[in-house]
Order: structure tokens, then sequence, then C-alpha cells
């Protein structure tokens, strides 16, 4: 029994509507050598956050299949999440002053939860950097533990990465979402793709009702074509340049932009580029700039459903799972060649990448002048995404994972035993 | 096992036909390539694993793309290096010729040396996006299914996910080291239908996904059955 209760659980044979009944089965006969098998998930916070939002469903589902899994999530004060949440930024690129007092808060409640949780599965992943340090646990032989980053690493900040890799390099393996965020290591690097739940209410069906009644919630004009960027007001999203780019477009179609985010009361910089958005979009009805509450799974889900095109105009961007939500959904996605972009559109086949505001403004035209082309960019999408980053799939990659290590432990053992 | 006759009713292989399952783990190396050099060097000295990865295991996993799409080499050429011509020479290498990894690796190093050779200037060019070699850890398990007979292998096959008929379909050819595939080669050996494993392993998986190869290869099978009842009027062959 894991000690995160989860709020719903589906049980795996609602995913054959969406896989078939080959990849169940699949999934039934690679986890039948794992039946029993102790796996600890630990991370940071049981609830917000798509490492949670996955690790809600990942878990219930290798239940199901008979593991012995739980998800352990550690305690921090206020103090460990702000060093924390600067290691992250510092990690991803960000400037960073390094501090000797943050590196002990970072020890000090590693240790703390080190005595609070029960470290003693046989596969144990530790999600991300915050929890890093409970590896100390780890006692040689008795289990395999595997670090599992969600962030970006390409470009860190040397001081924060130094200080990390002393812990990461003690793991037997580190998992990374693309290639590009993985760093030069001695351990083993596997990729296993973020994925997005096919079944949840950012990604079911919905009635064409209730995406009719979004449309007129927020008075979208469902006749004429709807171009749509669903991210947060921050300026590595560039909201700017998407508009840039719809300004262009407008000159030959007569078409809408949806920028639709969280809201950004609470989020200084946030207000700050709402503010700009607003400046460059002042006096077009035909843009529609949309605060949505901070979970509101369905309207994001109605709103790209009702989407012509779907627009992903990043700067920087980490995996970037709103792509694969847009082409799960069938949608022409148009969308920056950065960060774990061009694994999810393969460019003229899942979508198409640009690297411009010009760019961006050229593709879209030339899918609104080739509905064909654009059918069929949404039906490869939905296909790609099917095959690679639907959580099914993570849990087979997470199944192999194991699988791979047994056999690894089993020829260690034998090994031994010559 | 008896040579089988038209008809006849069909016989039962006195060795069956085991079905699988595969899943594969990617394991990111620690090489990688900006130019159309650097690619040459890492398709030099990447492991075969990594040449499996970016050319077997990827015709799987985009096999929806039935357009264009052949392999990560000539995808990145294509995409990211914009060398058009190498990136044709590259898709046109068929992996179904290849029945070891070796010669597939010539052949990937040639076409970049060839190029480069004659256009030096784009030998250093960089590349939009760097080209990241990745590796293929493959597991498989028994499906816990045999077959004896051309019903239990129709159900059989049915059954399967996508990567396991695509383990038994086309990578099959690195194991067996011949140009064929498990499916023919049981039916040829086992069963004695040389014809209807001819047609099956002309199933084209470039121009097909993975299900329409896998209707193809059902409907021939269906067909053989036919020819075998008695009372059934037979078919001419189809082309596949």
């Amino acid at each position: 029994m894991s000690p995160v209760q989860f709020a719903s659980r589906v049980p795996l044979s609602d995913y054959a509507s969406v896989i078939g009944d080959a990849e169940i089965e699949e999934l039934r006969t690679l986890a039948k050598p794992l039946a029993g098998r102790t796996v600890e998930m630990v991370n940071s916070t049981a609830v917000g956050g798509g490492v949670a939002e996955m690790l809600n469903r990942l878990v219930p589902l290798a239940e199901e299949l008979g593991l012995n899994i739980r998800w352990e999530v550690m305690t921090g004060g206020e103090d460990f999440f702000e060093v924390t949440k600067a290691f992250h930024n510092a990690l991803h690129g960000e400037p960073y002053h390094a501090d000797a007092r943050h590196f002990d808060v970072f020890r000090s409640y590693n240790g703390l939860n080190l005595k609070r949780i029960p470290l003693d599965a046989e596969f144990v992943v530790i999600h991300d950097p915050q929890p890093a340090g409970l590896i100390q646990a780890r006692k040689n032989g008795k289990s395999r533990w595997i670090w599992r980053c969600h962030i970006d690493l390409s470009h860190p900040n040397r001081a924060v990465w130094d200080f990390l890799e002393g812990y990461v390099s003690k793991y037997e393996g580190a998992i990374f979402s693309s290639p590009q965020f993985a760093r030069q290591l001695d351990i083993p690097q596997y990729l296993i793709h973020p994925a997005i739940d096919p079944l949840s209410e950012k990604n079911q069906e919905l009635e064409p009702e209730f995406v009719m009644e979004v449309l007129a919630r927020y008075s979208i004009d469902p006749l004429r074509p709807i171009l749509t960027q669903i991210s947060r007001f921050d300026r590595l999203k560039d909201p700017v340049g998407v508009v840039r780019a719809y300004q262009i477009v407008r000159r030959y179609f007569d078409c809408q932009l949806v920028l639709a985010g969280g809201s950004a009361s609470d989020d200084p910089e946030g207000a700050e580029v709402l503010r700009e958005v607003k400046g460059v979009a002042e006096g077009d009805p035909d843009i529609k700039i949309l605060e949505l509450p901070a979970w509101a799974p369905l309207e994001v889900n109605a709103l790209q459903r009702a989407s012509t095109i779907v627009i992903q105009k990043s700067l920087r961007e980490g995996f970037g799972l709103t792509v694969s939500e847009a082409l799960w959904k069938k949608k022409p996605v148009v969308a920056s060649a950065v960060g774990g972009i061009p694994t999810q559109v393969i460019h003229k086949h899942t979508g198409m990448l640009a690297h411009s505001v010009e760019g961006t403004a050229y593709q879209i035209r030339f899918l609104l002048s080739h509905p064909e082309i654009a059918t069929r960019l949404g039906e490869q999408g939905h296909q790609h995404v099917k095959e690679n980053f639907l959580i099914t799939n993570n849990l087979k990659r997470y199944l192999t994972l194991f699988l791979t290590l047994n056999r690894e432990t089993k020829d260690r053992q034998s090994y031994r035993l010559r | 096992m008896e040579e089988q006759k038209r008809g006849v009713t069909l016989e039962i292989a006195e060795t069956p036909f085991e079905f699988f399952t595969v899943a594969h783990l990617t394991r990111i190396s620690n090489l990688s390539a900006g130019t159309l050099a650097e690619l040459l060097s890492g398709l030099e000295q990447c492991s075969d694993a990594s040449i499996f990865h970016h050319t077997f295991q990827t015709l799987s996993s985009h096999h929806f793309l039935t357009e264009g799409f052949s392999n990560d080499f000539a995808q990145w050429v294509l995409a990211d290096a914009n060398r058009d011509a190498l990136a044709e020479q590259l898709a046109a290498l068929d992996i179904r010729d290849y029945t070891s990894i070796a010669a597939l690796r010539d052949d990937l190093c040639h076409a970049v040396r060839e190029y480069t050779g004659q256009y030096p200037e784009f030998a250093h060019q960089q590349a939009l996006e760097r080209f990241y070699f990745c590796e293929s850890v493959e597991v498989t398990l028994p499906f816990g299914l045999n077959a004896r007979t051309l019903d239990e292998f129709l159900s059989g096959v049915k059954r399967l996910s996508h990567a396991a008929f695509y383990f038994h379909f086309i990578s099959s050819r690195l194991r067996l080291h011949l140009g064929t595939n498990d499916f023919s080669h049981w039916l040829a050996n086992s069963l004695g239908l040389k014809h209807l494993a001819e047609n099956i392993n002309r199933i084209d998986i470039y121009t097909n996904t993975l299900d329409s190869a896998r209707a193809k290869l059902l409907r021939l099978v269906e067909r053989e059955r036919r020819k075998h009842e008695p009372s059934t009027i037979r078919e001419p062959s189809a082309a596949v």
C-alpha cells in the first residue's frame, strides 16, 4: 500500500479502448516476472506539477500489474523548497550565486528524510534533484537505485551541478526525458519520455456541445480558423511572438488567436508579460487572452479540440507536453524547434517546426492553405503520441528498465558464483 | 513433417512457432554529432546497439509514417543538416536487405564518406540541432503462446503487440542471418508453405504501417487456409 493516497484509480483495461488489447496483454506479460517485486518512487510533492500527475497514474497501474510499488513524498520546510527552487532554476542555466548555507539546507533535509522514509525496496527511483541525497541509504548489492531527472541539464550552473553530481554519480543509472537534456556521466543514462494520460480530463474525448459551450463562454467564433497557444504567461513561451506571427497571418486569413494560460495574478513576472501581450494585442477583438483558473483541464481540452492550429512558439522549453496534448487531439501543430519539441514534432511528418516569428507565420499560412496536409499531420501526430508519449508507454519503459536491471543483477550474481 | 499439397488438410508442424513479447529501453550514449564529419565519426565508433536503434528500432516506433521516413540518420541529415541529397541516399537503405549490423554500418558510413568527400565544404557545416546517438536494450520474453497449425498461427499473430509483430517480422533478419523473417521461415520450413512464406516476405514495411502490414499478412494466411478447404473455390494468388 502506497503512503500517497490516490484520488482515483483507472483500471488498466480502460486503456484497451485507446491502445488495443494486444498492447495491454504485452504489459501484463512484461510485468509477470516482476510480480511481487518491491519498487519505491520518491519525489517532493504529492499534488501539482507534472511529476505528481504522472505518478498518480503510473503507480496504481504498476500496482494493478502485480508490482509491490509504493510512492513516498519527501518533506521539507519552506527554506528547503526555496533552496531547491533556486537549484532548479540554476540547473536550467539561470544565474545563481553559490551559497554554502543552501547546500547545508539541502543536506540537512535529505538527512531528515533518510530517517523517515523506509528506502528498502529492490528498485528505488528518485525523482528530480530535491531527494537526490537519499542515495546515501543505498546498501551495496541490496537494491538498484535510479535517478529520474525531469529537467533539462544541458546548460546547468556549474556550482549546483558539481554539488548534485556528487550524489548522482552514486546511482546505478539516470533517466532523462530527452537525449539533449542529459550530461556526460559515467553511469548508464536511459531515455524515458514524459507522457500524457489519454483518459485524464485534459485529454479525454469531449461532447461537441461542451466544446461549443466553452467557445461561446469566451466569445470565440467557431466558424473562423482558431489559432491557439496554451501556456503560462512567461517570456520563454514568447506570447508576444505568437501575437506578431498571428498579425502576419491575419493579412492573409480572417482568423482568431487564443492565448490561454493560468492566472498571472500571483506571479509578478507573469503579470508583466500579460501586460505586454495585452499591449501588442490592443484593438484586435479577434485576439482572446484568457486567464484560466489554476486547474481547468476540461476548458484547456475544449480549447485545444476547437483549434484549427495549435502553436507552441517557445524560446526555451522542457519537454513541452502541451504539444503531445494537441497532437493527441489530431491537431496540426506549429512549434519552435527547442527542448523536447522536435522529438514530438517531426518536421513535415507530425507537425511543422519554425525558428522565428516569420517562420511560424509562414507555416501557419501554409497549413491554412493546405487543410489536407494539416489533417494528415494531425493524424500522424496522433499516431506518434499513441506509440511514444502515452502513460502506458511510460509504464512499459519502467517495466523494461526493471527487467533490464533484474537481468544485470542475475548476471552479476552468476558471475560471482563462477 | 510431410510436404503440404493443395487440397489436402493442413498438417501439424513438428516444431511449433513460439511467439515472443519484446520491449526496448533506450540508452543515451555519450556520442553526439553537430556536423556531417562528426556524424561519420559517430557512425564508425558507435555500438551495434546504436546502429540498430536508429535504423531498425526507429522504423518500428515510427511505423505510421509511410512516406519519406526511413531512419534517424536520414531524418537528421534532412531536417537539421539540410542536405537533401545525402538524406535521400541514407533513406534509400532498406533494412530488409541487411542480415548483419556490420553491413548496414558499412553502407551508412560509405554514403556519408562519399558525400563529404564530394562536397568537403559541407562536412564541417554546423547543423541546426545535434544528433544524439542512443542504443536499444532489448528484453524478450516468451508470450506463452505456440502455434503448430495455420489456425493457431493466425490467432497468435492477431494477438501480437506492434513491438512483438515487428520483432518477428523485421528484426528477426538479424537473428536468422537470412533475408527472411520468423513467420516466413517457420511457414516454409515447418509447414512447407513456401509460396505463402515468399508472399509474406514481400510485404513492404516502408509503405505500410504495422497494422496494415499485419492485415496483409493475415489476408494471405486466410487465403492459404481457404485453399486447403476442399469445398472452397480457389482464388488466384494476389500480389502483395
